[in-house]
């Protein structure tokens, strides 16, 4: 075994330098000097760049703003401008509301989309694996049918998934958003091509030969050397469940199940009759795009190198 | 090694993710290909017997192919698809070929910008425009209306395009990212050598970036074009704000109300059946004009 590991870290060092310049963006191309470029260029580029970025973020900044202010004060005052504002109370409002149910749905968002998008990791990794480093019959048409499942509107598939998992009892539990989003086809072809890309068959040779299991090269190697695309996966597929509203609003009726996504419309739909409730879906909607923001900021990187896998053999 | 070898291990780390996805994709799908081939049927005189299935044929194909709102609700994300997907990849290539232009200053920033609308659901997204296009919150309304120019963006003919706005401001974002990442694989040697042979900025962006991440903008379309049928949170959200949207704006969101609102799974269960087929034509069919099966994989 400890053949193994030397052979592993020697390898995956190997690995990471040689992916690390398509990883990195700070290294992509190289950037001509300011001086290089005519200053017309450069203004006509920013002032495009900078409009798009006002129409990205206004949005973003109108929550910011509306989350501070009341309901009276949402319909009273400009959108644009603080009026009388007071965000730790109004934050203290929406979370305590009902029971604090909002900190249930927020929760119930967090099991879904970690257990859901770590499970559908594993999963894929796994299949992935399979597919790339092991000849047998009918692989092709095993990857095929994964590949058709990429192409299915899951709203599609939504509806008669409810039908069958009401039969055997499994509708409105917290099971019938868990279990389908377990199941990530893309994640399956992100792994399959990174893993015939960056996992060498004479590496895994040599660990058998060491005498080492499947599963134990599988853990030791396979789901070292593919760890930047698996980030990507589980970003992907936690962005995807966070983000969900149609399986939930179909399989759910139970409103402490609900993720956040559910649980704001269901607000929403409600603040003609409780006019407080605009402004505690405005402060809930502030709290549900937080950290997702900040998670997607922080791992842009990883959404990179991920898709530049994908998109290359499309 | 002997050769069953290789098919027992691979079964090995291929069961858990296919048993799953037997579930969840490929059991659906056959039981809704099965349900729609029935229909209710109460028994006894008055209909007031029990409730029973009986086979109905394609009698739900056929009612959904008939059924007016059905098919004008195809003709909605038709139309919807055929502005917003052009409109929202022209933009994303534009975007991503000026952030990776020499001439852009801030990029990490502005990428960001760009980027973060994806963190957001869509129907926070709906419920945080739909304030934005109500009169009496709206700032922009407000602003507009000073500027002496009322606009009503939740009538009759404006509401589709509201919508259309707010999944641009969505995904534009994400397919940049895909662009970019597609544009940064490229070695820079290649523009750098165009660039002394003379081309201009536009010429590189144009006759060299552009053929080289078609691969990536196929697959921005293929997702475009999917996500597209399945619109269905956002006319949702907005619903409760006009009522311009009916139950049967988009097929989703009829097959969702045949479904919880007039208990008819089996039409729903044919509605659902019908999206996927259109989805799997229009994707395929896209693949096969850009002359690629999407499928290729040498390995």
């Amino acid at each position: 075994m400890t053949g193994l590991v030397r052979v592993r870290d020697r390898f995956t060092t190997g690995a990471t330098t040689r992916r690390d310049p398509r990883g990195d963006p700070r290294r992509a191309p190289r950037r001509p000097r300011p001086a290089e470029v005519p200053l017309r260029h450069r203004v006509l580029t920013c002032s495009v760049l900078a409009v798009a970025a006002i129409y990205f973020l206004v949005p973003v900044y109108w929550l910011t703003v509306s989350m501070t202010k009341s309901s009276s004060g949402l319909f009273g005052t400009f959108g644009l401008w603080f009026s009388d504002p007071r965000p730790i109370e109004r934050l203290h409002d929406v979370i305590t509301y009902d029971h604090a149910i909002y900190v249930r749905w927020f929760l119930n968002s967090a099991l879904y989309a970690g257990v859901g998008a770590a499970a559908a990791t594993l999963l894929a990794a796994a299949a992935g694996y399979g597919l790339a480093k092991f000849r047998f019959p009918g692989r092709e048409g095993v990857f095929n049918v994964v590949l058709a499942g990429v192409l299915i509107p899951s709203t599609a598939l939504a509806l008669p998934l409810y039908l069958l998992f009401s039969r055997i009892g499994l509708a409105n539990t917290y099971w019938a958003v868990l279990v389908p989003s377990m199941v990530s086809p893309f994640g399956v072809y992100l792994c399959r091509i990174y893993a015939a890309a960056s996992v060498p068959d004479t590496l895994l040779e040599a660990a058998r030969i060491d005498g080492a299991g499947e599963l134990t090269i599988f853990r030791t190697l396979g789901l070292r050397i593919m760890t930047p695309a698996l980030v990507t996966v589980f970003l992907f597929q936690f962005v995807h469940i966070w983000n969900n509203f149609f399986l939930p609003l179909v399989m759910l009726s139970d409103s402490d199940l609900y993720p956040i996504t559910l649980g704001l419309t269901s607000w929403q739909g409600y603040a003609d009759r409780q006019p407080q409730l605009y402004q505690y879906t405005v402060g809930g909607a502030f709290l549900s795009v937080l950290p997702l923001m900040v998670l997607m900021a922080a791992l842009q990187r990883y959404w990179r190198t991920g898709l530049t896998e994908g998109s290359l053999k499309a | 090694m002997s050769r069953a070898r290789p098919a027992r291990s691979a079964a090995v780390f291929l069961l858990p993710f296919c048993v799953l996805f037997t579930a969840c994709f490929i059991a659906p799908i056959g039981y809704a290909l099965y349900q729609s081939l029935l229909k209710s049927q109460r028994s006894g005189p008055l209909g007031f017997g029990r409730e029973r299935e009986v086979f109905a044929g394609l009698g739900n194909y056929t009612h959904a192919l008939q059924d007016g709102r059905f098919l004008q609700g195809f003709g909605r994300v038709l139309l919807f698809g055929a502005v917003q997907v052009p409109v929202m990849i022209v933009g994303a290539t534009v975007l991503a070929l000026l952030l990776e232009s020499a001439s852009a200053r801030w990029v990490p920033f502005f990428r960001t910008a760009y980027f973060l609308p994806y963190g957001v659901p869509g129907v926070v997204a709906s419920i945080l425009w739909g304030f934005l296009y109500v009169p009496g919150i709206s700032p922009v309304v407000d602003t507009l209306h000073r500027v002496g120019w009322d606009v009503d963006f939740l009538s009759n003919g404006t509401v589709l395009w509201s919508i259309a706005n707010i999944a641009t401001w969505e995904f534009t974002g994400y397919n940049m990212l895909v662009l970019i990442a597609q544009l940064t694989s490229v070695p820079g040697e290649l523009y750098e050598a165009a660039v002394i042979d003379g081309a201009s900025a536009w010429q590189v962006a144009w006759r060299i970036k552009l053929p080289l991440i078609r691969p990536a903008l196929v697959l921005t379309t293929v997702f475009s074009i999917i996500g597209t049928l399945q619109l269905f949170s956002e006319p949702l959200v907005l619903r409760s704000l006009t009522s311009n949207i009916d139950a049967a704006y988009t097929p989703n969101l009829l097959a969702y109300n045949e479904a919880f609102a007039a208990n008819n799974y089996h039409l729903a269960a044919a509605m659902a059946v019908l999206l996927a087929v259109v989805a799997c034509v229009l994707s395929f069919g896209f693949l096969r004009l850009v002359g690629r099966t999407g499928k290729g994989d040498e390995r």
